[in-house]
């Protein structure tokens, strides 16, 4: 470019000569190091080329020196962690759930597996710590619906509730107002006699006697006569003060009038035999297991 | 041109637009009558009002104006055309602040997920395109036209080409963007990031874009300059790649002409690369290029300072032009993308670099001799600190584009805090720097309502943007450091709810930086309104050319 006799006052660097609605321009050189930083990135990213596959060609690419591969890489990686697993996950597959109990080392293990295993497909429903949410049972307490000894959660776990699976868990609390079997007053007074098995409050124009004959007419045969449940039905205990979907009235007379019949999958279509092992041991350990 | 007749006539444009938007309105009509969907009915409806707005607003217009057109020049002195401007700044304000809004409300959706309320039309996943497209498409769309409107006149000396067509621009720029934003809260989207909006949108957009571009063009040709403004470079580089772009991302097949839904010609790792080069280039060409223009004039005409350098300017702009569009697959590194195109992208992405800071080093230097301004005028300042957060982030970009730090980065927070500090600290601040000056010469305002209240919106949203990216970074890297983290056993140690529950306090941060940002473009337009309302007149300086040389 030309050199003008424009003289920028401050800098002592010529304009360009021009200027558009009063903005000029130098004609500082081009800075140095910006140049040089420039040129090394240039010339690393020709030697990334040579190294690594880069330009796509007729029929396939450039491979680069290092024949490197991302499938490759992922393959080395699964295998390291293959073998840091070892042959545990196979030790724990095969040990029945009495003798993992025992073995300090499976035991924590299975802990360690079933921990994870939990957070990513249990604690959407179950909470992260397994607390559970209305409709979704706490797996630290000591109330189980289907029984909570090691083989009974396996059970659970394996082929779910109302999964749809052969072999999981059915039965369902009956819709006691929708089919037609008690009447909304009925309904009203079964729910306060079911609060009262846990010693919660009842209504003032609640009849005692009439609630108790209902619940033995209706209620009783699963539940049991006292209400303390059936874990072969998955009848949960009326009297424990746990409760699934809540106790107060309109959810009592909801669960009533509506039935009940919460699903969980049946995990055996999921998960492998040994990690669902893992996850029974995990549950059991969570506080409440028998 | 009818400009010598003396009896009054439609121009072609007038009469064609006229009859154009007459057939439009029936269309459209008969479209909302025959539609497949509720969306699609809803939008033909508000197309087909909007064609009889125009058509009414044209015959009005032809019936108050004079015979002869606006004239080029009055007494030797170019007749700018402001109107299509104000419009496009207003809207600017307007949209920014809704989409801070919507982002806020993303930001606290995030950290307490009930506030999606169960509804579907306010759910986080169609809020967050409505986020992003306001304050990429709306709010820096609208400060893209107005500036280079304003900075083609001024740098050409020449009125706008066009009579009706620079409106024809800025209104149907915004009807895109209510299309747009109407479809993201009733749920239609063609699910491809940041280039959501559905086909009928896509078709009009590139009618009103290459409409954009002939008025920009036209104008370069009317120049009374000999040479181009570099700032003009930058804008044609920015409105012929962003027409590319949206071309080349959005061939559909819609299921009906009568339905919102259509399907993308593009497959499975094919549509990906399509997706990421237009995805990334739209961070290129509309994000960078665009707001380099801006920069090239707000800031030297702010400081009265020469540019830094002419060389670095040309240099950097075809580096910059050159390299940006090979960048895109590093958004697709690790995945079924060959390993070849992740290798460009990195090498490209890393070539860019000095090319990128090109931009930054001619808009900080060029404060050489005036750096005292800094103290004094906060909207200098304003425009200076987006120029250190252009730096920061274009170093921070490539940074990221090299695979084993994109191992750890990529789907994390990180990424969010990267482009947030671009887009708030970049993207936005030279936005209002450049709002800060345009206001007062389009209103002929001696300057603005109140410096002080500049001073308070650039510290609290620096305040806020500080928050934002410096919470994004720490949440991202232990979300990444978590996600990758193995026990001893060969176990993951973290199931993937334990590092949502870990990001929890780094949301309400965020959320907190979101709103401080959003109060200081409340305080914007607040001082912007008074200005125009109450702002001391400029008297009007008598004509004294300064000659082309």
């Amino acid at each position: 470019m030309a050199e003008h006799n424009d003289i920028d006052q401050i800098t002592g660097t010529s304009t360009t000569g021009h200027q558009w609605d009063g903005i000029k321009e130098l004609n500082t050189p081009l800075p140095r190091w910006w140049v040089i930083t420039f040129y090394i990135t240039i010339v690393w990213a020709f030697g990334y080329w040579i190294v690594y596959p880069a330009w796509p060609m007729l029929w396939s690419h450039t491979t680069g020196i290092l024949q490197y591969s991302s499938r490759a890489d992922v393959a080395v990686e699964l295998a390291n962690l293959e073998k840091i697993r070892g042959d545990k996950m196979v030790k724990l597959g095969a040990a029945p759930l009495a003798e993992i109990q025992k073995d300090p080392a499976l035991l924590a293990l299975a802990r360690a597996r079933g921990k994870t295993v939990f957070g990513d497909n249990c604690a959407p429903c179950h909470g992260s710590g397994g607390a559970g949410a209305k409709g979704y049972p706490n797996l630290n307490d000591d109330e189980w619906l289907w029984g909570g000894s090691l083989d009974q959660i396996l059970q659970s776990i394996q082929f779910g509730i109302r999964s749809g699976h052969a072999k999981g868990h059915e039965s369902a609390m009956l819709a006691f107002g929708k089919e037609g079997v008690l009447k909304k007053d009925q309904i009203v007074t079964v729910a306060n006699y079911v609060r009262s098995l846990s010693g919660l409050s009842t209504a003032k124009e609640y009849n005692a006697a009439e609630g108790g004959k209902i619940f033995a007419e209706n209620c009783a045969a699963c539940h049991g006569d006292a209400g303390k449940g059936n874990q072969e039905l998955g009848a949960p205990d009326l009297t424990d003060k746990i409760w699934l979907y809540g106790s107060d009235q309109a959810t009592l007379v909801e669960t009533i009038g509506n039935g009940r019949a919460g699903v969980m999958p049946a995990w055996v279509e999921r998960l492998d035999p040994s990690t669902i092992k893992a996850l029974a041991v995990y549950v059991h350990s969570l506080g409440g297991g028998k | 041109m009818n400009q010598s007749q003396t009896a009054k006539s439609m121009t072609h444009g007038e009469a064609g637009l006229t009859t154009v938007f007459a057939v439009s309105a029936l269309v459209c009509l008969f479209a909302a009558a025959k539609a497949l969907d509720s969306a699609f009915a809803f939008h033909a409806s508000l197309a087909s009002a909007a064609s009889l707005w125009a058509l009414f607003a044209i015959v009005n217009r032809y019936q108050d104006r004079p015979a002869a057109l606006p004239p080029q020049e009055i007494n030797g002195r170019p007749n700018y055309n402001m109107g299509p401007i104000k419009f496009a700044a207003v809207a600017s304000v307007f949209w920014g602040i809704a989409g801070f809004a919507v982002g806020l409300i993303i930001a606290c959706q995030l950290a307490w997920p009930a506030l999606n309320f169960d509804l579907a039309w306010i759910s986080f996943g169609r809020l967050r395109p409505l986020h992003t497209s306001a304050v990429i498409f709306a709010f820096g769309g609208n400060v893209l036209i107005a500036t280079s409107f304003y900075v083609v006149q001024k740098t050409c000396r020449a009125r706008l080409a066009g009579d009706l067509a620079p409106w024809f621009v800025v209104l149907g720029y915004n009807f895109f963007i209510l299309i747009a934003g109407t479809g993201y809260l009733l749920g239609v989207t063609q699910s491809k990031e940041y280039a959501e909006p559905e086909w009928y949108a896509d078709h009009w957009l590139t009618i009103v874009w290459v409409v954009y571009l002939l008025v920009f063009l036209m104008t370069l040709v009317k120049r009374k300059e000999p040479h181009i403004f570099v700032a003009n470079w930058f804008y044609l580089a920015f409105i012929v790649t962003i027409a590319v772009l949206h071309l080349g991302n959005n061939p559909a097949l819609p299921v009906s002409v009568f339905g919102s839904k259509s399907y993308i010609a593009w497959g499975g790792v094919q549509d990906a690369m399509f997706q990421w080069w237009y995805g990334h280039n739209a961070v290129g060409f509309f994000l960078t290029a665009g707001f380099l223009a801006i920069m090239y004039y707000f800031i030297p005409k702010r400081a009265e300072r020469p540019i830094y350098s002419y060389r670095l300017s040309i240099i950097h702009f075809w580096a910059l032009i050159f390299l940006y569009i090979w960048a895109g697959p590093h958004h697709l590194h690790y995945t079924a993308l060959p390993d070849w195109a992740q290798t460009l992208g990195m090498t490209f992405s890393i070539m860019l670099w000095m090319p990128s800071w090109g931009g930054m080093i001619n808009g900080l230097m060029t404060l050489s001799g005036a750096w005292d301004k800094l103290r004094t005028d906060p909207v200098l300042r304003m425009l200076v600190v987006s120029v250190a957060f252009y730096g920061m982030s274009t170093f921070e970009g490539p940074l990221m584009s090299i695979k084993v730090v994109n191992s750890l980065s990529h789907y994390t927070d990180w990424t969010i805090g990267h482009v947030h500090a671009g887009a708030l600290g970049w993207v936005g601040f030279v936005s209002f720097g450049a709002l800060y000056c345009l206001v007062p010469w389009l209103w002929e305002r001696k300057g603005l309502y109140s410096l002080k209240l500049v001073n308070w919106h650039f510290w609290i949203a620096t305040i806020g943007i500080v928050l934002y990216i410096s919470a994004m970074w720490v949440s991202g890297i232990l979300q990444g450091l978590m996600w990758r983290a193995y026990t001893s056993l060969g176990f993951l140690e973290y199931s993937f709810i334990e590092t949502v529950e870990a990001m929890h306090p780094f949301y309400i941060i965020r959320a907190a930086g979101g709103g401080l940002f959003l109060i200081g473009s409340l305080i914007m337009a607040y001082n912007l309104w008074m200005t125009v309302r109450v702002g001391e007149a400029e008297v009007q300086a008598p004509a004294a050319l300064q000659p082309a040389e």
